[in-house]
């Protein structure tokens, strides 16, 4: 099984201004979460009602991508079908040529992370620019997104400063880290792409089949600009985002901004179908993505993680996320909702990730869509391999326990081999792999006298 | 009369006789007979969130065939209650979880008393365990029944609803992201300046209290103890 999580923990644990960050802005958002969550008297309801639009999505998924596919079609757009990243970023990359163009503008968009359109592009010569802030920062310090809805969340404005001015080449002069400063600096930056991009690349939050739309639900307003200025669009859609009714956006738009970034509603809600004229895109693409989905869609349990809307709630909430940050988990969906996701999409990889939790249920408390992300990791750790001593550990204790007169034995065993410690109450340094326990924790002495004694001798 | 059996949890089996003898003395003070059935071992809980599924099923019945028999299982660990009542559906098709209760559960909605009579005159904060608050639901009850004990004055604990850190093997497999998270949690409950940290499960409790031996605070104790303290 691999190690990667808890070695780059480790890591991640080291640096103490990451970890200062992290906390700073996991706290802010999932207080601001908490108070607007708890405004709305019909909280749990809409939980359920998104819960069960989700799982109607996952059991008539083919049907509904069809109807996606009609609908959009007639309205103007062209609908292509991607088994895979390859299959999608070719896509792309051809339509982008067809176009004229070399270069790209991008909305924030997961699933283009996920198939690492830019580095596909990169290598075909194209350029494709990020457009929301923290993406920006991110793609300028050549760097990968840790967090799924704040991408830069591992930076202070003082970094975000010496990025600007070391790798944005028309960052004014003077640049301090004023916040204000620091956006002004980087809506001059984009301005320019905007104005020249004939291309632009998106994701969607929502597709609704009934009407074969996209949704971007986004707070900056850059999203818009792409959707709407250049002349062609191309929106990498994950087959999972499909919903059947335009009318269950009134659940989700009620859901999401509230669980992401703890606002009632967001600044921008682009809502395009198909083609207008006179308005907009002339040419609009939609490359609708499975990349492993109908995979985990055969999974009774684990589907459900299917139904995340990319919201970052468990991320906010997790305490494992907040002391290590995204990178750690080796994935472009990182912290709870990764630990599940990418073990799933990537069969046999990250099999280390659904151990990456202390099955608090945090995660699951405050999920707009309610995946039962302690159930899942439970679920995927009874799927995966296991490393062979911690097997035999595993199998001689449960010989032992489902014994009941060997079990009596093994605590009286342990009663009388830790005698020598009892005086102190508890051992301070245990052998491999004990030590795993004694690198931060003292280990209680077992008692003289065991419960079992107590209620022998009170029978009598 | 219905017939009470009680699961004390492998942990305590092993490690905390103190706590079920508490768990005796408040429902024998309430006027319940309660029976300890000496073939019980351990819930499966360990092999289950492990990944070990075969291993938890054989406990899993193991458990069920000793208190089958019972009206209701009461136990001291918020943890183990939710194994049985989560888990065990999925793992061996068994409704036997609705019968088990955790402590604060049996006192309040099956007995329904809230004073149970206790006397503790010393200052405690309360570190709500992840299981029983998230997963089995308990809410504030084990601290509505530490509210009603004389004497007793509660302190509130800082990021409370945080995890220790301990989640089973987690403790082993990410060591050090679990005692980074041990660290805030030692760290806040010092800050409480109180005598005592209580807890609905021994298990969080023997982290919590493997941490603060080194760093110092308040002294672990399980909630049932101080129900149990008519001092």
């Amino acid at each position: 099984m691999s190690t990667a999580f808890p070695q780059a923990a480790k890591v991640a644990l080291g640096m103490p201004q990451l970890r200062s960050n992290l906390a700073h802005a996991t706290g802010t958002i999932r207080a601001k979460r908490a108070k607007v969550a708890g405004e709305l008297d019909d909280w749990e309801q809409l939980r359920s009602a998104a819960a069960a639009i989700k799982a109607d999505v996952q059991r008539r998924m083919p049907e509904l991508a069809v109807a996606f596919e009609r609908n959009a079609t007639e309205a103007g757009a062209t609908v292509h079908w991607a088994r895979d990243a390859a299959e999608a970023n070719a896509i792309a990359a051809r339509i982008t040529r067809e176009a004229g163009a070399d270069e790209v503008v991008k909305v924030k968009s997961m699933a283009t992370q996920e198939i690492e359109l830019n580095e596909h592009f990169e290598a075909e010569g194209l350029a494709a620019w990020e457009t929301d802030l923290a993406e920006l920062i991110v793609q300028l310090a050549e760097d990968k997104p840790s967090h799924i809805l704040v991408p830069a969340i591992h930076y202070n404005r003082t970094e975000i400063r010496d990025i600007f001015r070391n790798r944005m080449a028309d960052a004014p002069k003077g640049l301090t880290d004023d916040p204000a400063a620091l956006a002004e600096a980087a809506r001059l930056h984009l301005r320019r792409r905007f104005l020249s991009a004939k291309v632009a690349v998106s994701g969607a939050n929502f597709a609704v089949a009934e009407t074969g739309s996209l949704v971007v639900v986004e707070s900056e307003g850059n999203g818009r600009m792409c959707l709407t200025m250049p002349e062609t669009l191309i929106s990498v859609v994950g087959v999972e985002k499909l919903l059947p009714r335009f009318a269950d956006l009134e659940v989700f738009m009620q859901l999401l901004p509230r669980s992401s970034t703890g606002e009632r509603m967001n600044p921008y809600t682009s809502v395009w179908t198909g083609r207008a004229a006179g308005d907009g895109p002339k040419d609009v693409h939609i490359i609708l993505l499975d990349n492993g989905r109908t995979e985990v869609l055969a999974d009774e349990v684990g589907r459900q993680a299917l139904s995340c809307i990319r919201c970052s709630a468990c991320l906010n909430v997790c305490p494992v996320y907040e002391r290590t940050g995204g990178h750690a988990y080796g994935h472009v969906y990182p912290g709870p909702i990764g630990a599940i996701l990418a073990p799933q999409l990537e069969p046999g990889r990250h099999d280390d990730l659904p151990y990456a939790s202390s099955l608090c249920g945090a995660c699951y408390e405050v999920c707009p869509v309610k995946i039962n992300i302690p159930e899942v990791l439970v679920h995927l750790r009874q799927q995966g391999p296991h490393q062979a001593g911690e097997k035999a550990a595993m199998g001689a204790a449960e010989a032992v326990m489902a014994r009941p007169r060997l079990w009596r034995a093994a605590l009286g065993a342990a009663r009388f081999f830790s005698r020598p410690w009892r005086g102190r109450g508890f051992v301070r340094r245990l052998p491999w792999p004990g030590s795993k326990w004694t690198m931060s924790r003292d280990m209680p002495v077992p008692p003289k006298e065991s419960f079992r004694d107590w209620w022998k001798e009170r029978e009598r | 009369m219905s017939r009470i059996g009680l699961f004390i949890t492998c942990v305590n089996d092993a490690l905390y006789p103190q706590t079920p003898k508490a768990v005796v003395a408040v429902l024998e003070r309430l006027g319940y007979e309660v029976d300890f059935p000496r073939a019980q071992t351990c819930c499966g809980q360990m092999h289950a969130n492990s990944g070990y599924r075969g291993d938890a099923t054989r406990l899993a019945e193991s458990f069920e065939r000793v208190f089958g028999s019972y009206d209701a299982v009461v136990t001291p660990s918020g943890s183990c209650a939710a194994m049985a009542r989560d888990q065990y559906p999925g793992l061996i098709g068994s409704d036997i979880g609705e019968r088990v209760y955790e402590l604060s559960e049996f006192l309040l909605d099956r007995a329904g008393v809230d004073d149970v009579g206790a006397r503790f005159p010393h200052t405690v904060t309360y570190h709500p365990t992840c299981h029983g608050t998230r997963a089995l639901g308990l809410g504030d009850k084990p601290l509505r029944l530490l509210r009603a004990v004389d004497g007793i004055e509660l302190v509130e604990l800082p990021e409370a609803d945080q995890c220790c850190g301990f989640g089973g093997t987690f403790a082993l497999k990410n060591a050090d992201v679990s005692s980074a998270m041990l660290e805030d949690k030692c760290r806040n409950a010092a800050g409480t300046g109180a005598e005592y940290l209580a807890a609905a499960d021994n298990s969080c409790l023997t982290h919590i209290g493997g941490g603060i031996s080194r760093s110092g605070g308040p002294k672990p104790i399980h909630y049932a103890e101080i129900l149990a303290s008519t001092a």
